[in-house]
């Protein structure tokens, strides 16, 4: 990996989770969730499959609609933040396209979260990620491990304070999931705050782990 | 709006670029028509007073073909969170792909109707108005199509379902887009009943798309 270092900028984000219930297709996969999660902090959701740590990310992310209870994003001064301005989701699907080249989907991201100044952002994203040398690969063309790296480099190209990511070192190898820890906790420190669900085993020692059970 | 524009400018580039719907849409389109004008024969006459139902039929048939990826190529590999996080409504999303379709379907469509219209020994005088009726009447295709492919991303090969749920909805287009070719009077086409009807159809499905379609995509991303 590389020894380029992208810049954040200083974050201040709270989010406050009461009573949530949620689900998918008229199944309910989590229940009264209370969550208080400050600035720099990282939790870790862990849970057997179909827990519901995925729909709860969806749900944070706002992109499945909760059943009852509340998400509260709120920045500096308490002011309110919707998850479309505040959060960056990482699913576990990367969210490339296939026919288009890495810098071609890092400069879609770019346009689509209204980055300025993007391309200095993508070169440096992809140089601290190992993907300078593919930037005008195909993203048909690179390994699954590659295809992880260049889905969480939206996380530095997109500058937002919350981030929601669903098993974000699957495919990867060690060195690659020690830098995504990196990388975390590097947000951590400039005040952005880091959603977790995943099965593996991740280096952030200041993680707060939060199990959830099956329904 | 600058993510709208990018939703709409990279469904552009994907759709022209190599083994993209745009190429398919146009051969298919291509291949329908000289298939009819093998099935007719050598009667020149015969093949002239079917050619304008045979180009939008063909049209109808084209724009089926590419329907079911609207959205689900984005469902699949997960860019549809992405996009679905950053427009300000679903109904927005639902016209920016209803405009990306359109501009890789039917501006091609139309582009090359002339030729189809030889193809066809579809009458001179009847071009502009078949290319005219086309560029007012197809906009609807796609936003009605774009409200089947938001009911069914989420199904496996959903493009029978999304064929048999649209087609219907497509008839009138149809009837008074073949209607509009067949009247073929320069002078006042623009004002022809049958292209103002397609113009109303077509801000119809303006309106309603973005709210139905909207509904079905979160009604599927729930």
């Amino acid at each position: 990996m590389g020894e380029t270092i992208v810049q954040s900028s200083q974050h201040h984000v709270t989010l406050s989770i009461k009573d949530l219930c949620g689900g998918r297709s008229n199944t309910l996969a989590f229940s009264n969730v209370n969550l208080e999660i400050k600035s720099g902090e990282v939790v870790v959701l862990r849970g057997a499959n179909g827990a519901g740590k995925t729909t709860l990310l969806r749900t944070l992310a706002g992109l499945t609609r909760a059943v009852s209870g509340h998400v509260d994003i709120k920045g500096k001064a308490n002011t309110p933040l919707t998850a479309s301005d505040s959060a960056l989701f990482a699913g576990h699907l990367d969210g490339l396209k296939s026919g288009l080249s890495a810098k071609e989907n890092a400069v879609f991201w770019s346009k689509l979260y209204g980055v300025d100044n993007f391309e200095n952002r993508i070169i440096s994203a992809f140089a601290e990620l190992g993907l300078s040398d593919y930037t005008d690969r195909p993203a048909s063309t690179l390994s699954a491990g590659q295809r992880r790296r260049l889905g969480l480099a939206r996380l530095l190209i997109v500058d937002r304070p919350l981030w929601l990511l669903d098993e974000p070192t699957a495919s990867m190898d060690a060195e690659a999931s020690q830098k995504v820890c990196e990388i975390i906790e590097r947000h951590c420190v400039s005040g952005g705050l880091v959603v977790i669900a995943t099965h593996d085993k991740l280096d952030i020692p200041s993680a707060r782990i939060v199990s959830l059970s099956s329904q | 709006m600058n993510a709208i524009w990018a939703i709409i400018g990279r469904d552009v580039r994907l759709g022209f670029a190599g083994g993209g719907g745009a190429s398919q849409t146009l051969i298919f389109f291509g291949l329908t028509l000289v298939l009819f004008a093998l099935a007719v024969g050598p009667d020149q006459q015969a093949l002239a007073s079917i050619s304008g139902p045979v180009i939008w039929t063909s049209v109808l048939l084209a724009k089926f073909l590419s329907l079911d990826r609207v959205f689900q190529s984005d469902f699949e590999d997960g860019s549809l969170d992405l996009i679905v996080q950053r427009t300000p409504t679903l109904g927005v999303l639902v016209i920016a792909k209803a405009t990306a379709h359109w501009l890789t379907t039917s501006a091609l469509l139309i582009v090359f109707s002339p030729i189809a219209a030889i193809l066809l020994n579809l009458s001179s005088d009847r071009y502009i108005a078949l290319a005219l009726s086309l560029a007012v009447g197809t906009p609807a295709l796609s936003l009605i199509g774009t409200i089947g492919a938001a009911l069914t991303f989420p199904m496996r090969r959903a493009s029978a379902l999304t064929t048999i749920l649209v087609g219907p909805l497509y008839a009138p287009s149809l009837i008074f887009g073949v209607a509009a070719t067949a009247s073929g009077q320069p002078n006042d086409i623009l004002f022809s009943p049958a292209i103002l009807f397609l113009g109303a159809s077509s801000l119809m499905a303006l309106v309603v798309a973005p709210l139905a379609g909207g509904m079905a995509l979160r009604l599927n991303m729930n």
